[in-house]
């Protein structure tokens, strides 16, 4: 781990803990000192990671460290880019809490920067790795999404008002987000499955071999693309979709983590 | 003291569940039961405010604690609680209490919505009835009189009113909530009364697309579909409408449930699951509590509204903490005009508004007549002076001639009413 990185976690901490006080006292000014400590600690991250590009000689995506960080450098990016065209009440509060989150998994796993193996050295690598791991990024927002409706949806239900009804936005405002969340997701995911599959073909000579990790991003694919499915036919929105973008996104960590740590396969050199 | 003889017993939102308001609510009553309160014993003047979070006596007596049983038995007489449960579920308010009580009433202080006006048009509505059935007399006429222009002091000089117009407006807040903006959504009314109506102003003004009235009385919907531009329908398409529509206001009379669990559940499949918020103003309640469970419906009767008002209580604090002052400042001063009222207040002021006549008509009089020496003039002015405290003599003589309290308040009552020194001051 490098003191670049240890900047950045630090930065992405404080952002994160501005987050929270802005969560309880609602203030303009500790909003846009937030906003700015992010947008910090997004930048201190584009340097780490060209670093660490530098330093090794192909994109930092290669070990659980690289693509943990890198996860959480996807999301911070994709959920500036979101802000820039769409606001979403406290959101940023969700989703820096995550990529804090993911910043500490990234600290505490393993780092060792090996020389890459033959068939990762491809220009498949950058491609579909990054496109897996944004996909995760907008999946993952997608799921603070889901979290905020099932919270705002409890207290208007319960007619109990705690900390969130006032301070979360609608829940008609929180379904879209969700939906704009997967409309990007889905997508991106779909291209690395697709990307991965060709990569495969050309390394190992077929398309698809029903690896651990190749079958769980499938049944993630799955999960997602009946929600898509179920929502426009069947009006599947709002509380079901909430639910239903969590199982997924439940779903995509387990290729990510359950799938390396426990299920081993060809994949499992890397994230 | 003379605030001791006041006394206001009541049910509110506060202290009493809505099962038990529904209970007193005293709409479909032949007799006002004010003239109930009024032929208790010992009860001297009487009022009665009801309205659908409120039922209060607001009464005067010599010795009040000794009617407060009767009083809540008329009170409570349609339900069949014991007069312990009665009490509890009650409260009373004697002397300063009492007056600070109906201030706060009056200036919507003490309303689910804090600052909603509807609650001063009631007790207007409250004081025409019991004037009508002569039930007040001197003392409660002055007091609700006077809670009348605390309402309009507290009005002006703070903004307690500012957002809360009613429980309309919390209805608003959280359909925004549900549905982020209103554009589009259609709402349906069934039952009509004047919270309904207000309701459906307000989501009109909000963005609200388009309005369906229903009612048993087709004429009746019909008449208030105009009103909103909308269209009316009969109470039994009711169920079916209901794919349709976004929000429902139920406000009907109805002594039973109108929409039940079972009623509403296929419905929700046929609407894809898009939102339903129901909203149940009626006293008897209209819709059933479990509706609640159903997926993506959000029920809420007129007590889970006022938890939307709890949220925005920190803002109007400081507004109320203002209002609670000026509560208070004209508390003290109408006891001290309770106090005071025995005479000479009432002779004062008698003299004030003699004198007044007795200026103007002279003014009048001396413009006619041209040419008069300083001297004619003032024989004129003589005669007049003369002439109002020569009418005036008697009365007093006659106002200050007894030291039986009863007797007094009686005459004090028949003089203020005679000379007009109650009126429309306000």
């Amino acid at each position: 781990m490098t003191l670049l990185f240890l900047l950045t976690l630090l930065s992405y901490l404080l952002a994160s803990a501005a987050y929270l006080v802005y969560f309880a006292n609602q203030k303009k000014e500790t909003r846009k000192v937030a906003r700015l400590m992010l947008g910090g600690a997004g930048g201190l991250h584009t340097a780490t990671l060209a670093a660490a590009y530098v330093e090794a000689g192909h994109t930092p995506i290669t070990n659980m460290h690289e693509t943990v960080s890198f996860f959480a450098w996807s999301m911070t990016w994709a959920f500036l880019a979101f802000r820039w065209r769409y606001r979403v009440k406290n959101f940023g509060t969700f989703v820096s809490v995550v990529i804090a989150i993911l910043m500490i998994i990234a600290a505490l796993s393993p780092n060792e920067v090996k020389p890459l193996p033959p068939i990762l050295q491809s220009m498949w690598l950058p491609i579909h790795a990054s496109l897996a791991i944004m996909a995760n990024a907008f999946l993952a927002m997608g799921f603070c999404g889901g979290v905020m409706y099932l919270l705002q949806e409890r207290e208007i239900k319960s007619r109990r008002f705690g900390i969130f009804y006032e301070r979360l936005p609608s829940l008609e405002a929180l379904d879209t987000l969700n939906h704009h969340c997967l409309s990007i997701g889905f997508p991106l995911l779909t291209m690395g499955m697709i990307t991965g599959s060709l990569w495969a073909k050309q390394t190992w000579g077929v398309y698809w071999q029903w690896d651990p990790k190749e079958t769980w991003s499938l049944i993630t694919w799955f999960i997602y693309a009946a929600l898509l499915h179920l929502r426009f036919t069947m009006g599947w929105r709002r509380r079901r979709a909430a639910i239903m973008s969590m199982v997924g996104f439940a779903a995509a960590m387990f290729t990510l983590w359950g799938v390396s740590f426990l299920l081993g396969g060809i994949h499992s050199y890397a994230g | 003291m003379q605030a001791d003889k006041l006394m206001i017993i009541g049910v509110n939102h506060k202290v009493a569940p809505v099962e038990v308001r529904e209970k007193l609510a005293h709409t479909g009553e032949t007799e006002n039961p004010v003239l109930a309160v009024s032929r208790i014993p010992g009860c001297l003047e009487s009022c009665f405010l009801g309205t659908c979070n409120r039922v209060e006596v607001i009464c005067a007596a010599d010795s009040p604690r000794e009617i407060a049983k009767d009083v809540r038995k008329v009170l409570f007489g349609r339900s069949n609680l014991s007069d312990q449960e009665a009490e509890r579920y009650s409260y009373t308010h004697i002397g300063r209490d009492a007056v600070l009580h109906l201030f706060r009433v009056a200036a919507s202080l003490d309303s689910m919505i804090v600052g909603e006006p509807q609650i001063l048009g009631q007790l207007k509505n409250a004081y025409r009835d019991a004037v009508e059935l002569k039930a007040l007399g001197l003392i409660l006429n002055k007091f609700i009189n006077k809670s009348f222009s605390v309402a309009k002091r507290v009005r002006t000089e703070t903004n307690i009113g500012g957002s809360a117009v009613s429980i309309s407006y919390a209805a608003v807040q959280l359909a925004k909530k549900i549905f982020g903006s209103l554009e589009g959504k259609k709402v349906m009314l069934v039952g009509a009364g004047e919270m309904a109506e207000l309701a459906a102003e307000h989501l009109i003004a909000q963005g609200i697309d388009e309005v369906v009235v229903a009612n048993r009385t087709l004429s009746r919907a019909v008449d208030l579909a105009k009103r909103f531009r909308g269209t009316a329908v009969s109470l039994e398409e009711l169920v079916p409408q209901l794919e349709t529509i976004d929000i429902l206001i139920s406000s009907t009379g109805a002594t039973g449930l109108i929409l039940r669990r079972g009623d509403v559940k296929p419905v929700m499949r046929q609407r894809m699951n898009s939102p339903l918020f129901l909203i149940d103003i009626a006293v008897p309640r209209d819709l059933d509590p479990e509706l609640n469970d159903l997926d993506n419906v959000y029920l809420y009767d007129i007590d889970n509204l006022k938890d939307v008002v709890e949220v925005n209580k920190s803002e109007r604090r400081k507004e109320a903490d203002k209002a609670e002052r000026i509560v208070r400042e004209e508390a003290i001063k109408f006891e001290q005009w309770l106090e005071g009222m025995a005479v000479t207040p009432t002779i004062v002021e008698l003299r004030q508004k003699m004198d007044a006549v007795k200026e103007a008509e002279l003014a009048k009089t001396l413009s006619h007549l041209k040419g008069l020496s300083p001297k004619q003039m003032k024989s004129i002015q003589t005669l007049a002076a003369s002439l109002t405290n020569k009418f005036l003599h008697n009365p007093i003589v006659y106002l200050k001639a007894t030291s039986d309290p009863e007797e007094q308040r009686r005459r004090l009552d028949a003089l203020r009413e005679m000379f007009g020194l109650d009126e429309s001051k306000d």
